[in-house]
């Protein structure tokens, strides 16, 4: 009794400073590895900052804002956005489907089939992204691609039509990104507790019911962390559309934000402006993050 | 209070150490006439006989300067944007004498990374042997940054076997080369009747300049009048769209030498590719005839440059190496090795009396070649896909031919103005 009896002054000030302190080491890990790089994304982003100014051929000026006026004034960077967006959320949809039907699957078949078919997501998940796109590619080569010749479709090209372009390029982000939400629903799945599944039978409630009244409700919180990563993720697209449609696709018309800032920015040493799209679309990342959050708050109990 | 404001102090003394870093290539200031000078050439696919003529060239210029030795490394291609950015960034690391892209030139130069050359051109017997339009390839604002290595010169190839078969000649202009190649598509529709790419810049330029357009007013009468002979042959009655919308120059280089093209725009430094294919034999090679009955159309001079670095350690040294390596006996040599276009005429002039499947090549650079705007832009540009972009929405109908000019004389005129 005596040892806690310090007084409540003393007990206040170190309840507020404990946490704190407790914050302290992983601050000394994220701040410089997190802050200082945005720090320099934000600065670089307000300079005529080049190649001949990393090289001291010319001097750094600070121009303001007008990266960012540039950047808004691009038609291009508004149909290249509005692309990234719908093709982002549309990943997001599908693998979140695909993981979640899996998952469940898992649950519901035998050992053996529930090993094999984590076997096989596994390998999917596990090739880089460069070799799964290539693969890709191959077969479905215009002339040469096993689908091609499968369907009897010799000389189609299906990097042609914008929308054929990026279902094709969907279709393998899908498959490079869906284990990750199967393997971690899964997970959650299992560690639900058996017994109010089992209320929810005995209740009457079809499977169906039991997936969207009482599975889904509990997983909340699982969900929320695979929705939010799948986001970022496939917001950030790049490997994928940059290797399966060469560099964006024919005149540009596959480009994402990703691919769009390489292509504008550093692959030109436009470093200024790469700068702006990347702090652009951080912004964007924080809005729809934040904006999710929230919407799941405001539906429940705290996550 | 005080402490806010010296807390505030050292933040802001903190955050402009931590501003973008900058290094300046400033001339080092010393001449040293000993130790090793550093060189970087390109690496190059079946690079053997390169590397025996550079050890040859090395050899001789060790013998002549005691107390010197030459490391010459090969750096990638594709990969030569890093290295030489990093070589600008820090001097420790970086090399005395440089090959590099002619249409980098610029890019390097704002960059402040290459010397001034052109005393040492105008001191050098041989430089005045070098071509006005090559050397202006090579020189921003008057100054004279590069010694023009070799050239390359695109020319157009056919296949004699088809020709003779439906009984076709060479074209004479632009019009014709047109309905030639609409003539053996629709005669042979295996064939594309000239193999054109949406990427292929280089194959598309000529176009433009024959015309008398240029890649600093795409959206004028005469270059548009270039885009639309060109993507017109982008249409199922030659190179359908969905087949050749996408197609770089090195893919057309595959498509000839596989017997899948009756003609297509290929450069003197294809030939092993195409020797190599089954066309082998099969095939001659005429300039690119430009609008009217004889003419050429302007070909790109694309090639190699010598140059010194800035901030080179050994500047005599490094302007002898590189006058070692650009005098006609190696450039001969270069040739023999790796099939490059010596810069110097007197060296041309001796090839074409060699070698008759020259012929064409040394007629177009003869007749006058083209170059990019030397002005850093254009690594811009081009890494923009501005002229890419500009085909690729004509051929596949997206845009005219008006509208596709207008957005791409624009790009140009945003890039270059920076």
């Amino acid at each position: 009794m005596t040892t806690i009896d310090a007084g409540p002054a003393v007990k206040g000030r170190a309840r507020t400073l404990t946490p704190l302190w407790l914050l302290l080491p992983a601050a000394a890990v994220l701040l410089p590895l997190f802050v200082y790089p945005i720090y320099q994304l934000g600065l670089l982003s307000v300079l005529d900052f080049r190649q001949a100014q990393v090289s001291g051929g010319q001097p750094t000026r600070f121009i303001g804002l007008d990266n960012y006026t540039d950047l808004m004034s691009a038609p291009r960077f508004w149909s290249v956005l509005w692309a990234t967006v719908l093709f982002a959320a549309a990943l997001v949809l599908v693998t979140l489907a695909v993981g979640a039907a899996l998952a469940v699957l898992l649950t519901k078949v035998s050992r053996w089939a529930a090993y094999t078919l984590s076997l096989a997501a596994m390998a999917a998940w596990a090739a880089p992204a460069m070799t799964g796109s290539t693969v890709w590619m191959f077969l479905f080569d215009t002339n040469l691609g096993l689908v091609n010749r499968v369907l009897g479709w010799e000389g189609h090209n299906w990097t042609y039509e914008r929308l054929d372009a990026f279902a094709l390029v969907g279709a393998v982000v899908v498959w490079h990104s869906f284990p990750f939400v199967m393997v971690t629903l899964y997970a959650g799945i299992k560690a639900l507790p058996e017994q109010v599944l089992e209320a929810a039978q005995l209740d009457g409630a079809n499977p169906w019911q039991s997936f969207w009244r009482v599975t889904v409700p509990m997983l909340r919180p699982i969900i929320a962390i695979v929705v939010i990563q799948s986001i970022i993720w496939d917001f950030k697209i790049f490997t994928q559309i940059y290797v399966m449609t060469n560099g964006g696709g024919i005149a540009g018309q596959n480009l994402t934000l990703n691919v769009y800032a390489y292509q504008q920015a550093f692959a030109s040493s436009e470093y200024g402006l790469g700068s702006a799209i990347g702090v652009v679309m951080m912004l964007i990342l924080l809005a729809v993050t934040l904006v999710y959050l929230r919407l799941l708050r405001r539906s429940g109990e705290p996550l | 209070m005080k402490k806010r404001i010296a807390g505030v102090a050292v933040a802001a003394a903190l955050l402009t150490g931590c501003a973008p870093s900058t290094n300046a290539p400033a001339t080092s200031g010393t001449d040293e006439k000993t130790g090793t000078l550093r060189v970087w050439l390109f690496d190059e696919p079946n690079r053997t006989p390169k590397e025996a003529v550079i050890k040859a060239a090395v050899e001789e210029f060790q013998a002549a300067h005691q107390g010197v030795t030459v490391d010459v490394q090969y750096i990638a291609v594709e990969t030569r944007a890093e290295r030489f950015k990093g070589a600008f960034n820090d001097p420790a690391s970086a090399p005395d004498v440089v090959e590099f892209g002619n249409t980098d030139l610029a890019e390097y130069v704002n960059a402040g990374g290459l010397a001034d050359i052109g005393a040492d051109l105008d001191g050098w017997a041989e430089g005045a042997d070098l071509a006005a339009d090559l050397r202006a390839s090579a020189t921003v604002d008057g100054t004279a940054y590069g010694l023009p290595w070799w050239v390359g010169v695109r020319a157009l190839h056919y296949r004699t076997d088809v020709f003779t078969e439906l009984g076709l000649t060479p074209p004479a202009t632009l019009a014709e080369l047109t309905a030639t190649a609409k003539t053996i598509r629709q005669r042979k529709p295996d064939l594309f009747g000239v193999a054109v790419g949406g990427k292929y810049t280089f194959g598309a330029l000529p176009f433009v300049w024959a015309n008398g357009g240029d890649i600093t007013a795409l959206n004028s009468a005469q270059s548009r009048a270039g885009v639309t002979a060109y993507t017109d042959l982008l249409k199922d009655d030659n190179c359908p769209p969905q087949q050749c919308a996408d197609l770089t120059g090195g893919k057309t280089v595959e498509l000839f030498a596989g017997g899948k093209a009756g003609m297509a725009i290929l450069g003197n430094f294809n030939r092993a590719a195409v020797e190599a294919g089954t066309v082998k034999g099969k095939y001659a090679v005429v300039p690119l005839p430009g609008v009217t009955a004889g003419s050429i159309a302007p070909a790109f001079a694309g090639g190699n440059n010598l140059g010194v670095m800035k901030n080179t350690p050994r500047r005599t040294l490094a302007a002898d190496f590189l006058k070692l390596l650009g005098s006609k006996n190696y450039q001969l040599k270069m040739f023999d090795a790796m099939g490059n276009l010596p810069t110097l005429t007197s060296a041309r002039t001796e090839l074409a009396a060699k070698d008759a499947t020259l012929k064409p090549f040394l007629d177009t650079i003869a007749a006058g070649t083209k170059f990019v705007p030397v002005d850093p832009g254009w690594g811009a540009i081009d890494s923009q896909a501005v002229i890419p972009t500009m085909l690729q929405n004509v051929a596949t109908g997206r845009s005219t031919v008006d509208a596709a000019t207008d957005e791409a004389a624009a790009a140009v005129s945003a890039a270059l103005k920076k």
